[in-house]
C-alpha cells in the first residue's frame, strides 16, 4: 500500500507525527477506514490529548478515596445500598451552528452515560452560557442571533428532556460578549442504581455475542468527535451534517429496554454509541476487556442500505448501545429490545485476541488492535504563559469607583440577563416528572429529589462563574466547587462529590492553556478539601470564533445527600416572622473590597477587573457541615448564600421568592457598594422563624456554629410587610417586594423580546 | 379493586401514576401494556400522561388506536372510572370517550408550573370531595382544550367541567382544565393529581381526585 496523501489525514484532524505514530503502531499503511477511527479515537474530545497530564491533578485523590472504599467507578454510596452516578457533558458545537438539536442530542448523550451505567437516570441539570441579548450590547445582528441560539437552545433541552421523562431540576444560565457565536450547552445528567448492579463496559468471553441495540444507524454525525476539537469559523455552516439528529422518543425507549434487560442477567457489558459511535464503543469495550471483536456491518441496521463502512464506523446517529450478551442467552436480552419496539441484533462476536476485525461486503476494511486507539493517542503537554490582562487586573483599586444610587444599582442588576429569574427558561423543562423533585428550581440554591426507596435526599447544583475565572483562574476553579457545595449545602445536604464540564479556547495558546491549567489545579484542590472526588467529567477545547475565546468556563456539578429529605430547605421562608442571621468565616483576606471581578462592577461600570475573593476552602467545608446539621436537627427553615450582586441581590432573592418582607441591617464596610454589593465567599443568610428557641443566647444555633469556628450574627429580620429595607451608615433604602418581582421574573423574557 | 395503568411506548408518568395509586392510597395497580387485548381483571383505567408513540400524527392520535383501548372503551361504558392526566386526557379525546381537542398552548411553550384550579363540578366521585380551589402542577406543551360552542354549551348544561384554571396559562377554552364525559365516570384533564399526591414533595391536592378511583368502584 503506498504512503497516505498528508491531505488525507489532516483533513480528518490527524498531525503528520500522529499519522506517522499511526504506521509505526500497525507496521503498515492503515486503511481510510483505521485512520478515520484513529482520527475521532485520538481527537482531543475522545482522547483527551491536551487535557490528560493536567487531569492527572483529579486522578490522585480519586485513588486515594477508591483505596479507602469511598468511590467505585463514579459511583457514589449513598447508603440503602443504593449509589448514584452523574457527569457533565458539553454540545458546544454542535448547538452554535444547529441549536435546537445540538442541545437536545447533548441531553440524549449524557442520559445515555448514565444508563450505560446501569442507573436509571432520575434528573438533568444545565449550564448554559451565550453571547449578550440586551439592544444595543452588540451589532444588531449579533444580538439577533445570540436571541435566537438561547431561544432554540432551551427549547432543544425542554423538546428533548420533557419527552424522555427526566426531570429537568436546576441548572443556570448567564450571558457575556465572549460567547457571541459560540455559545456553551453543558448538560449534566444524575442517576441512580442498586450498588450491586453496576454494569461494566468490559468486553469478556470469547464467542460472547455482540449485540446491536436501538434505532438505525445513519449518515448524522459523521465526524462530531473530529468537529468538537476544531474552532469555529464561518464555514462551520458547512458542517451542519456533522450535527447529529435526536429522537427522544427512541431515547425513552431505549432507557426502558436497557434496564429491563439488565434485570435478565445475560448482560455482560454494555456501553452506549456516543461521540465516534461504533467506533468509539466497539474499541473501548474491546480495549477495556482486553480481548477483541469481530464485527459484520453487513448486520448493522441501517437507514439507507448503500452506507460505506467509513460511514456506518463513524456515524453518530443517537439512541443506540453496544451491548455483549452471554453466549446463548442473547434472546433474552434482544427480545425485550424488540418488544420496545427498537432495533436488536447480534453484529459480532468477542476474540481472545485483542484484535478488532471490521468486515463490510465480506471484506476486512480495518483490524486493529483497539489499546492502540483507546490507550495509546498521544500526550501533548502545551506551553502556559501567564497572560498580562491577569497581571494588570490585579492593579484594580475600588476606590477610583464613581458613587451609584442604591436603588439603581439593585434594580438594574435584578432586571440584567445575567442575574435576573431564568424562570422563562425553566418553566419550559418538565420538573417534576418521576415525582420525585422535592424542591424545584427557583425555589432553593439547588434542586432536592426524593428518591423512591429511601428516606435520603439528594441535592444538586451545577455553577461556574467564568468572570472569576477569566481574571483569576486558581480561584476561580476553587470558587466553582466552593459555590456549588454552599449552594448544596443551603438546602440541607452534606455535599458529598464533584462532576465537571471544562470549556475552555484552544489549548495551543499558551494563556489558553495556562487558564485551564490553573483552573483545573483550583478544582482539584477545592474537591480534595471539601472531600468531594471529582468522579467524571468532560472537557471542551477549541470554543472560539474570529473574535476571539471564550471566557474560561470551568462548571462543576455537586452532589449532596441529606438523612432525611424532609428536613430540605429552601431560600426563604414564606410565611410568618422572623430572624434573619449571616453566617460567615471569620478571618477571611478580602482583597479590593470584595468588588474585584464582582457583578456590580462589570453590570454597573462596564469593568471587568481586580480579583475575586480567594475562598477559606477549610472554612468553606466547615460551613457545609454546619449548614447540614443546622438542618437536621431543624435549626433553620431557609438558607440563601451570598454570591454575584453580594448581600442586598441575595436578601432581594430571599424576599421575592418567599413573598415576604425582609429588613437587613448592617454596620457598613469602607464603601455603600462594597458594603451591599461585595462578593464574599462563606456568607450565608439564614432564616429563624420567632417561634424558635434556637436564637436565644448561648442557643444550639450559636453553638452549633461556635463548634464549626464560624462567626453568626442577627442581622436583619422576616415578616409579611412586603417590603425590602437596608439601612447602614451610609443609609437607608426600603423597595416594595412586589416591584422588584416584576423586574425579576421578567426582565429575560423582554430582553429576549425586544426588537 | 385493580386499576390498570396504561403503558404506551413513550408514556413517562407511568411509574409516578402507578406509585401515587400504590404508594399514597393504598389502591392495587398494576401495568397493562398497549397491546393487551383485554383489560379482564381490571376495575378502572389510569391512562397516564407523556409523549405517546412520541406524539407523531398528533399527541394522543395514534395511542387512541391501540389495541388496549377496546378494553378500556368497555370498561368506560360500563360505568368504570377511567382517569386520563395529560398525554392520557389527549388520549381519551382522540378516542372519543371525551369531547373536545388539546391544541398547541396559546404562547407556543410548554409550561411546567404549579396552577390553582378551581373544582366547577361539585357532585361527581372524582371532584366531590375536592377543596373548591386547589394548586396542582401542569407540565404540558399542547394542554389548549378546545371545544366547539355548541359542546361547550352542553357541557356547561350537564355540569361536565370539571376543572377550571384560575389563572388560564394555554389559553384553554372557557379556562377549562378537566372535562368529564356525561356520565361523569370518565375524567380528563391537563394538570397532574399524581404529582400532588406524595407528602414527601409537599404537594398533597391531587389525592382527593384519585380517590374518586375508590369511590366510583364502591359506588358500582
Amino acid at each position: 500500500m503506498s504512503a497516505t496523501p498528508a491531505e488525507v489525514y489532516t483533513s480528518m484532524g490527524l498531525r503528520e507525527s500522529e499519522y506517522h505514530e499511526i504506521v509505526r503502531m500497525l507496521r503498515r499503511e492503515p486503511t481510510k477506514t483505521e485512520l478515520g477511527m484513529f482520527a475521532v479515537m485520538w481527537s482531543e474530545h475522545c482522547g483527551y490529548k491536551y487535557s490528560r497530564p493536567v487531569l492527572a491533578a483529579f486522578k490522585k485523590y480519586k485513588e486515594a478515596m477508591e483505596g479507602a472504599g469511598l468511590e467505585n467507578a463514579g459511583v457514589v454510596d449513598i447508603g440503602d445500598g443504593l449509589g448514584v452516578t452523574m457527569k457533565v457533558e458539553s454540545h458546544n458545537h454542535p448547538s452554535a451552528v444547529e441549536p435546537y438539536q445540538g442541545a437536545a442530542t447533548g441531553v440524549g448523550g449524557i442520559i445515555r452515560d448514565i444508563l450505560t451505567m446501569g442507573a436509571r437516570p432520575i434528573a438533568c441539570l444545565n449550564s448554559l452560557r451565550f453571547g449578550p441579548i440586551n439592544a444595543g450590547a452588540d451589532e444588531s445582528t449579533v444580538i439577533e442571533r445570540n436571541r435566537y441560539l438561547c431561544e432554540h437552545v432551551v427549547a432543544g433541552i425542554a423538546g428533548y428532556g420533557n419527552c424522555v421523562g427526566v426531570p429537568t431540576v436546576a441548572g443556570e444560565v448567564s450571558f457575556h460578549k465572549s460567547y457571541s457565536g459560540n455559545p456553551l450547552v453543558n448538560a449534566m445528567c444524575v442517576g441512580i442504581l442498586p450498588l450491586d448492579e453496576v454494569t461494566t463496559a468490559a468486553a469478556s468471553g470469547a464467542g460472547n455475542p455482540v449485540l446491536y441495540l436501538g434505532s438505525a444507524t445513519g449518515r448524522d454525525g459523521i465526524h462530531g468527535a473530529t468537529f468538537a476539537s476544531d474552532t469555529l469559523s464561518e464555514d462551520s455552516n458547512a458542517n451542519r451534517p456533522n450535527v447529529q439528529i435526536g429522537d427522544p422518543f427512541a431515547e425513552k425507549l431505549l432507557i426502558e429496554a436497557t434496564l429491563e434487560a439488565l434485570q435478565t442477567g445475560a448482560v455482560v457489558a454494555i456501553q452506549d454509541m456516543g461521540a465516534a459511535g461504533l467506533t468509539c464503543s466497539t474499541i473501548e469495550m474491546a480495549a477495556k476487556g482486553n480481548v477483541g471483536m469481530d464485527v459484520d456491518l453487513d448486520l448493522v441496521p441501517m437507514r439507507e442500505a448503500d452506507m460505506s463502512g467509513y460511514e456506518l464506523l463513524l456515524s453518530e446517529s443517537q439512541e443506540r448501545m453496544l451491548a455483549v450478551a452471554e453466549k446463548g442467552r442473547e434472546e433474552e436480552v434482544l427480545s425485550v429490545f424488540r418488544k420496545w419496539g427498537l432495533k436488536a441484533v447480534v453484529i459480532g462476536h468477542v476474540v481472545d485476541e485483542p484484535v478488532v476485525t471490521v468486515r463490510r461486503h465480506g471484506e476486512v476494511i480495518a483490524s486493529v488492535d483497539p489499546r492502540f486507539l483507546a490507550d495509546q493517542c498521544p500526550v501533548y503537554t502545551m506551553e502556559a504563559e501567564v497572560p498580562h490582562y491577569h497581571v494588570r487586573a490585579g492593579q484594580f483599586d475600588p476606590s477610583s469607583l464613581p458613587p451609584v444610587s442604591l436603588s439603581i444599582a439593585l434594580t438594574t442588576l435584578l432586571a440584567s440577563p445575567e442575574l435576573s429569574s431564568k424562570r422563562w427558561v425553566y418553566q419550559q423543562y418538565d420538573q417534576q416528572v418521576q415525582t420525585q423533585t422535592s424542591v424545584v428550581a427557583g425555589a432553593a440554591d439547588a434542586a432536592v429529589l426524593s428518591p423512591r426507596g429511601t428516606k435520603k435526599g439528594l441535592s444538586a447544583k451545577i455553577d461556574g462563574n467564568s468572570r472569576y475565572t477569566y481574571l483569576h483562574p486558581r480561584r476561580g476553579g476553587r470558587l466553582a466547587v466552593a459555590e456549588a457545595a454552599r449552594n448544596v449545602a443551603c438546602t440541607g445536604a452534606l455535599p458529598v462529590a464533584a462532576t465537571d464540564g471544562l470549556n475552555f479556547g484552544s489549548p495551543e495558546q499558551p494563556h489558553v492553556f495556562w487558564q485551564f491549567r490553573e483552573a483545573v489545579y483550583g478544582i482539584a484542590e477545592a474537591a480534595e478539601i471539601l472531600q468531594t472526588p471529582v468522579i467524571s467529567g468532560n472537557v471542551s477545547f477549541y470554543n472560539e470564533t474570529a473574535r476571539g475565546e471564550v471566557f474560561p468556563t470551568p462548571l462543576v456539578g455537586i452532589l449532596g445527600v441529606m438523612d432525611d429529605a424532609s428536613a430540605r430547605l429552601t431560600m426563604a421562608p414564606t410565611e410568618g416572622a422572623g430572624k434573619v442571621l449571616l453566617v460567615q468565616i471569620p478571618g477571611l483576606h478580602i482583597e479590593h473590597e470584595g468588588l474585584g471581578a464582582s457583578s456590580y462592577l462589570a453590570l454597573m461600570h462596564d469593568r471587568e477587573e481586580g480579583y475575586p475573593v480567594d475562598p477559606d476552602l477549610q472554612g468553606e467545608a466547615r460551613l457545609c457541615r454546619f449548614l447540614n446539621e443546622a438542618a437536621k436537627s431543624r435549626l433553620i427553615t431557609a438558607a440563601h448564600d451570598v454570591s454575584e450582586g453580594g448581600i442586598l441581590f441575595a436578601a432581594a432573592e430571599s424576599a421575592i421568592t418567599g413573598n415576604i418582607g425582609l429588613s437587613i441591617s448592617l454596620e457598613g464596610g469602607k464603601s455603600e457598594a462594597a458594603t451591599w454589593f461585595a462578593e464574599v465567599p462563606g456568607q450565608v443568610l439564614v432564616f429563624v422563624p420567632d417561634s424558635s428557641a434556637a436564637l436565644q443566647d448561648g442557643s444550639d444555633l450559636a453553638s452549633l456554629a461556635q463548634s464549626y469556628e464560624l462567626a453568626i450574627t442577627e442581622t436583619g429580620a422576616y415578616d409579611q410587610s412586603n417590603l425590602l429595607r437596608v439601612e447602614s451608615k451610609f443609609g437607608s433604602a426600603s423597595w416594595p417586594v412586589e416591584d422588584l418581582r416584576q423586574l425579576y421574573l421578567n426582565s429575560l423574557e423582554s430582553a429576549l423580546k425586544m426588537g | 379493586m385493580k386499576v390498570a395503568v396504561l403503558r404506551f411506548p413513550g408514556s413517562n408518568c407511568d411509574q409516578d401514576a402507578l406509585h401515587a395509586l400504590r404508594d399514597s392510597l393504598g389502591v392495587q395497580a398494576d401495568y397493562v401494556w398497549h397491546e393487551e387485548p383485554s383489560l379482564a381483571g381490571f376495575d378502572a383505567v389510569f391512562v397516564p400522561g407523556g409523549f405517546s408513540y412520541g406524539d407523531y400524527l398528533r399527541c394522543g392520535a395514534m395511542a387512541s388506536q391501540a389495541k388496549v383501548m377496546d378494553g378500556v372503551r368497555e370498561l368506560a361504558a360500563k360505568g368504570a372510572p377511567v382517569l386520563g392526566v395529560c398525554n392520557g386526557f389527549q388520549i381519551l379525546c382522540e378516542a372519543d370517550l371525551l369531547p373536545g381537542a388539546l391544541m398547541q398552548n396559546e404562547g407556543q411553550k410548554f409550561i411546567c408550573a404549579p396552577v390553582r384550579l378551581e373544582a366547577v363540578n361539585r357532585t361527581s366521585a372524582w371532584t366531590s370531595a375536592v377543596d373548591r380551589v386547589i394548586e396542582i402542577p401542569i407540565a404540558h406543551g399542547e394542554g389548549r382544550y378546545v371545544v366547539d360552542e355548541a359542546t361547550l354549551a352542553e357541557l356547561k348544561a350537564n355540569n361536565q367541567i370539571a376543572f377550571r384554571y384560575l389563572d388560564n396559562p394555554n389559553g384553554s377554552v372557557d379556562s377549562i382544565a378537566g372535562v368529564l364525559n356525561r356520565e361523569g365516570n370518565v375524567l380528563g384533564m391537563m394538570p397532574h393529581p399524581e404529582r400532588a399526591a406524595f407528602d414527601r414533595l409537599g404537594l398533597t391536592d391531587g389525592l382527593a381526585i384519585l380517590k374518586g378511583f375508590q369511590v366510583l368502584v364502591a359506588s358500582r
